[in-house]
């Protein structure tokens, strides 16, 4: 990742704090600001978090994690999200070096590989509701199916962001705005995974725990 | 401005004068300990806070722009011996009332019974869409919006909700707490004068809420057997049906008493908000788990 | 399927003859408006200048003007509600039937909270956080217009309850299980809910940007330590919503879930908890209130500073004590809550750190007092509403510390003492800081400052009134009444409520004078004109601005070397040190474009809002898409800025000038 910080306006033999250097760049500001934004979408995961941890044991005579969770799919799942941001990071290099086919690549895999997630995850709560695990079940399905599901819909928000930013690429070409805005995206991208290794801890590992 | 100080002296003499009902006139030792604490924090507080408000305005008067015998000291911006002074005074007044919270938290925890010679009367509580139901598991009886207690003797209530959350308030008695269904809550207070005290609900519970208060009736011992022996012999029954139908909203519901409740009914009405296998009832500590 | 989800002509409150006349009041008063606007022609000028506009100075004018109105609505509420408390004793019943005062304290405090407490604070801080930095604009402009845009469409759902449909009857933290579906199955919840979650999503994208801002864009030389203490606070407040908000933007998907979709969050049964509720909300509740109260603390820095002639005392403390409440606005929460059964050591932990937060905020109430001592303290009206927030609000702060001991809280939780207590703090410390704030700041914005006699009136009235209105309620809180009561049987209750109802009469007396301000201000602007951009002989930048100032605030960035760097350049100009900086070059400036992204998102968002309340599943898919669309056109538009010319720079400097130019 390219977080390089730049001292705009130095002046020759003069060492200027940081702080002083006046206002930053745009593309510090805009993954500046970026990142608090997706710092506070952490807090309210951590909110959702919170009442999944509250609820976790609230079965109401229903089904329970440990009689729901196939931790195969599980694994798969983590997989193509990992791999996925693998893939984004090869694509943020791809972008350092203004190669759109390395670009498109990178995004087309990563694509698929967060489409497979979101397919496998689908499927799950598929299953899950046609035996009657629905989330009007208990608080305690509720509370899963909203923290997981609320993080499945930040992943397809991603990709469908991914998409548009590849139409804008191929539009507009490497310009600043673009670049900035890729890697806003990469940010988030990853974000996500680490969301999503948090939820599978939680969750689906020591939702298991007797 | 200058007249706050004698505003609230005016105050505190009409608060006086509210003093014959309501928090400031306890009747029994929970709210008497609850009185003294928040008096003497008063105390501490005001302490400070007059000095400072005095001060305030003392400051504002005299370094007016107009005054020109007061001296200007424009690069007056710091000084460490004021910092030192301005962030000890409010740390060491938070430790002192710090420590009347601390102990005053544990003294009077609601749950914590009142030690004494005299065998506690249980009473069970629920409240319901606009009325309180009570519920004596001993004595076998129940009343609805009117409460009998002796004087005297410990009361020890286990509380619950039928639906929606209000919070159980004598407040000459003791402070209040919050009914929640499927969880029981705990309470303990004694009255040591005989008297009638209002109570009520003090969390908004939708639109009877207003009329959801009660009397309180702090007898005798013997009044109060006496009143155990006259229920007993009138009145409906509190059955499961005369339950389904006293849990139906009505507003400004009169007082009256049932002549006998079945078995098991408060812990009914508990499970009636409780999954038989809540995981929630096993993994929290006494306070917030919910008890058969 | 019926077309219209569960909207009806019974929607219409035809049988509740004092919100049709209230609904016929302000029908009359937007069409007046409209109309005028129509016959001065006005329309293309409101949206190029205002409506589109990206400008931070702009933009906090507008959430400033959104606040005053509904001030006069939330104020409204509030005086129904004294109203009708100081009549329905006894037997009697009042003029409001249940259905109908319950939803006013609902509406009441949800409004003041949120659509006037928030749009004081949130609009002085874009007025003035990028002037002070020594900016142009704040971070992400178009964002920022969005934010604006957002709040405003939550305070048009609210208001379209009144006329279609009701409010919520939950109080305005709508607690479940009252507020559930099972107990409320009306759509006053949902009003409440969507309102708020559109608006939140404004004030959360506000906070993200601010703290960029304001860690990312400051003038060159201006280090932390350097800033003004107002920039401090506006920091720790934004970096509280970002950390605030999202919790209820979580918390009300929840309850929306449970209430759309049947989920069991919060329900009675299938093992919902309602004690997560209480506890998720608060999370977010506690550090609202220093959200509101942070930035009015940094007005009066500001204003206690400037008239006093004199630097404010202990700049490193304010800094300390105003980060130190940030973090410890997290530790208290509880304390909204002792009575709900947590155990005694819970109960004493919580009650102990709520004390805790009174150590910083004392530190300010001494450190603004030296600030004074030995200062020449003009009695402006700003430094009026200061004066008057100190001697009150410590007052307030006391019965919060007695709050904070669980077992006087036991006693009173609940009650109009604790009415009479957060209005205490809130009323003082928010509404007299953006009073203050308003005169303050009122010069640089429109070029002329507000009549100062009225703004004393409006003071005094305010003054008296407010203790007026709310120490009866402490009285005949510890008689034992209880909040939110729309009859009582107590009749030893209602002389202290008569005089509170005087005390609401007292204070509407001053909100007129407020309106009357205005209107001779205006009148007699050419008087009040300020010529030099430095009305109040000022120590922060904004001030080195004419009145009011140009798009791009600074024809120059200000090159700064120390705290105060207005009041130390002008003091080495007056002392023959230094020459006031001549503009010689100059260059052209890029402006961020004004853009209809804001509006129209908003728009849309007001349109979905409305749908999902009224389940009107087609018409929420059409406002969601358009909202999507909106932000695709603005995602890939071609340009982004504007730039202003030299010539023009040159133009605007020539015809304003200042005194001191840094």
């Amino acid at each position: 990742m390219n977080i390089a910080v730049g001292v705009d306006d130095v002046h020759e033999g003069e060492l200027v704090n940081t702080s002083e250097a006046g206002p930053a760049p745009k593309r510090i500001v805009v993954s500046y600001g970026f990142w608090i934004f997706l710092l506070s979408d952490i807090v309210m995961f951590s909110a959702l978090f919170a009442g999944y941890a509250a609820l976790a044991r609230a079965t109401a005579g229903g089904p329970t994690g440990s009689q729901l969770f196939n931790q195969q799919t599980v694994a798969m799942e983590t997989a193509f999200l990992l791999l996925s941001s693998y893939s984004c990071g090869l694509m943020s290099l791809a972008i350092n070096s203004r190669g759109y086919f390395g670009t498109f690549l990178g995004a087309g895999v990563t694509f698929l590989l967060g489409a497979a997630f979101l397919s496998l995850e689908l499927r799950e709560f598929a299953t899950m509701i046609a035996i009657g695990a629905t989330p009007q079940r208990s608080a305690f399905l509720s509370a899963f199916f909203t923290l997981v599901g609320c993080h499945g819909l930040h992943v397809a928000v991603g990709l469908s962001w991914l998409v548009l930013m590849m139409i804008q690429l191929a539009m507009r070409g490497f310009s600043p705005v673009v670049e900035r805005r890729l890697h806003c995206f990469s940010l988030f991208w990853h974000a996500l995974d680490i969301i999503w290794v948090l939820i599978f801890t939680v969750v689906y590992l020591m939702g298991v725990v007797p | 401005m200058r007249y706050s100080s004698p505003v609230l002296l005016l105050v505190s003499a009409a608060a006086l004068s509210g003093c014959s009902e309501g928090v400031l006139d306890p009747k029994g030792p929970v709210a008497a300990a609850e009185r003294l604490i928040l008096f003497d924090s008063l105390g501490i507080m005001l302490a400070i806070v007059i000095p400072t408000v005095l001060a305030t305005l003392a400051v504002a008067y005299w370094f007016r722009a107009s005054n020109r015998r007061a001296g200007y000291q424009p690069e007056f911006a710091y000084s460490g011996r004021l910092e030192l002074l301005v962030w000890s005074i409010p740390l060491m007044t938070v430790l002192l009332v710090g420590s009347v919270a601390w102990i005053g938290a544990y003294d009077l925890d609601p749950p914590k019974p009142i030690p004494s010679s005299a065998k506690p009367v249980m009473v069970q509580v629920a409240s319901l869409d606009w009325k309180w139901l009570f519920v004596y598991p001993e004595e076998g009886v129940a009343s609805v919006n009117h409460l009998t207690i002796p004087v005297g003797t410990p009361v020890s209530f286990e509380l619950t909700s039928s639906g929606v959350m209000n919070s159980f308030f004598v407040p000459q008695l003791a402070g209040q707490i919050y009914t929640m269904a499927g969880m029981v809550t705990h309470l303990n207070l004694q009255a040591d004068h005989s008297g009638t005290y209002r109570g009520m609900s003090a969390n908004f519970s939708g639109e009877g809420f207003a009329d959801m208060h009660f009397n309180v009736d702090a007898v005798t011992p013997e009044a109060f057997a006496e009143w155990v022996a006259s229920t007993r012999s009138s009145g409906p029954v509190l059955d499961a049906q005369a339950y389904a139908a006293l849990v139906k909203p009505s507003k400004a519901v009169a007082p009256f008493t049932y002549r006998s409740i079945a078995p098991g009914l408060f812990a009914g009405i508990l499970s009636a908000g409780l999954q038989p296998d809540d995981g929630l009832c096993v993994g929290y500590p006494k306070s917030m788990r919910a008890e058969r | 399927m019926n077309l219209l989800g569960k909207l009806s002509w019974s929607a219409i409150p035809v049988h509740q003859p004092i919100i049709m006349g209230t609904v016929a009041c302000i029908g009359v008063i937007i069409l007046a408006a409209l109309a005028w606007v129509t016959a001065k022609g006005s329309w293309l000028y409101l949206w190029r200048e205002w409506l589109t506009s990206v400008d931070h100075k702009r933009i906090g004018v507008m959430y400033l003007v959104l606040a005053m109105l509904m001030l006069v609505r939330g104020f409204a509420d509030g005086i129904m509600m004294r109203t009708q408390q100081a009549v329905a004793a006894g037997g009697a019943q009042g003029y409001l039937p249940p259905e109908h005062f319950d939803q006013i304290f609902s509406a009441h405090g949800t409004i003041m909270i949120f659509f006037v407490a928030m749009p004081l604070v949130i609009g002085l801080m874009n007025f003035a956080v990028p002037m002070q930095l020594g900016v142009r604009d704040v971070a992400f402009p178009t964002m920022n217009s969005i934010s604006l845009w957002l709040t405003a469409s939550g305070v048009l759902l609210t208001n379209v309850s009144l006329a279609i449909g009701e409010f919520a009857k939950t109080g305005w933290v709508a607690y479940p299980p009252l507020s559930e579906l099972q107990f409320s199955p009306g759509v006053g919840v949902d009003y409440y809910l969507w309102s708020l979650q559109i608006a939140g999503i404004g004030t959360l994208l506000s906070g993200v940007n601010f703290v960029t801002t304001i860690l990312k864009l400051r003038a060159p030389g201006m280090g932390y330590m350097r800033m003004p203490v107002f920039c401090w606070t506006a920091l720790a407040t934004n970096l509280l919503i970002v950390a605030a908000f999202p919790v209820l933007t979580a918390l009300f998907a929840m309850l929306l879930l449970d209430r759309y979709l049947g989920f069991h969050f919060f329900t009675v049964n299938a093992g919902g908890n309602a004690m997560m509720y209480v506890n998720l909300f608060w999370i977010w509740g506690h550090p609202e209130v220093y959200i509101l109260a942070l930035p009015a603390f940094g007005i009066f820095s500001e204003v206690s500073a400037t008239f006093s002639g004199k630097p404010l005392f202990g700049y490193r403390s304010m800094v300390g004590a105003t980060m130190a409440i940030c973090v410890l606005s997290y530790t208290v929460w509880l304390h909204h809550f002792f009575t709900m059964g947590a155990s005694a050591s819970v109960n004493a932990f919580f009650g102990i750190t709520s004390m805790l937060i009174a150590v910083p905020t004392g530190v300010k109430i001494f450190n603004w007092l030296f600030t004074m001592y030995g200062g020449r303290v003009r009695f402006t009206v700003p430094v009026l509403w200061t004066v008057g927030f100190m001697v009150t609000f410590v007052f307030g702060g006391l019965t919060g510390v007695l709050l904070a001991l669980p077992a006087v809280d036991w006693q009173v939780h609940n009650s109009v003492f604790l009415v009479a207590h957060f209005h205490h703090v809130i009323i003082p410390s928010v509404l007299f800081g953006c009073m203050a704030g308003y005169n303050y700041w009122f010069p640089k914005a429109f070029g002329f400052k507000l009549d100062e006699r009225w703004g004393a009136a409006s003071f005094w009235c305010w003054f008296i009134g407010f203790h007026l209105a709310f120490m009866p309620l402490y009285v005949v809180g510890l008689m034992g009444m209880t909040r939110r009561l729309q009859h009582y049987d107590v009749l030893s209750w209602q002389p202290w409520l008569l005089a509170a109802e005087a005390g609401a009469v007292v204070i509407l007396a001053g909100i007129v004078c407020q309106i009357v301000q205005l209107v001779v201000s205006i009148r007699a602007r050419e008087q009040l004109r300020d010529t030099t951009g430095d009305p109040w002989n000022g120590r922060t930048l904004e001030w080195s601005t004419a009145s009011p100032p140009p798009a791009w605030n600074f024809a120059m960035l200000p090159h700064v070397g120390e705290i105060d760097a207005f009041w130390a350049k002008k003091q080495r100009v007056h002392a023959r040190q230094e020459r006031s900086v001549q503009r010689r070059e100059y260059e052209p400036i890029e402006v961020p474009k004004n853009s209809p992204t804001g509006f129209v998102t908003a728009f849309f968002a007001v349109l979905t809002g409305f749908a999902l309340i009224w389940h009107i599943w087609w018409m929420a898919g059409v406002g969601l898409l358009g909202a999507a669309v909106t932000l695709l056109c603005f995602m890939f538009r071609v340009e982004d800025e504007v730039e202003i010319p030299a010539e023009q720079v040159a133009l605007f400097d020539q015809s304003h000038p200042v005194e001191i130019s840094l």
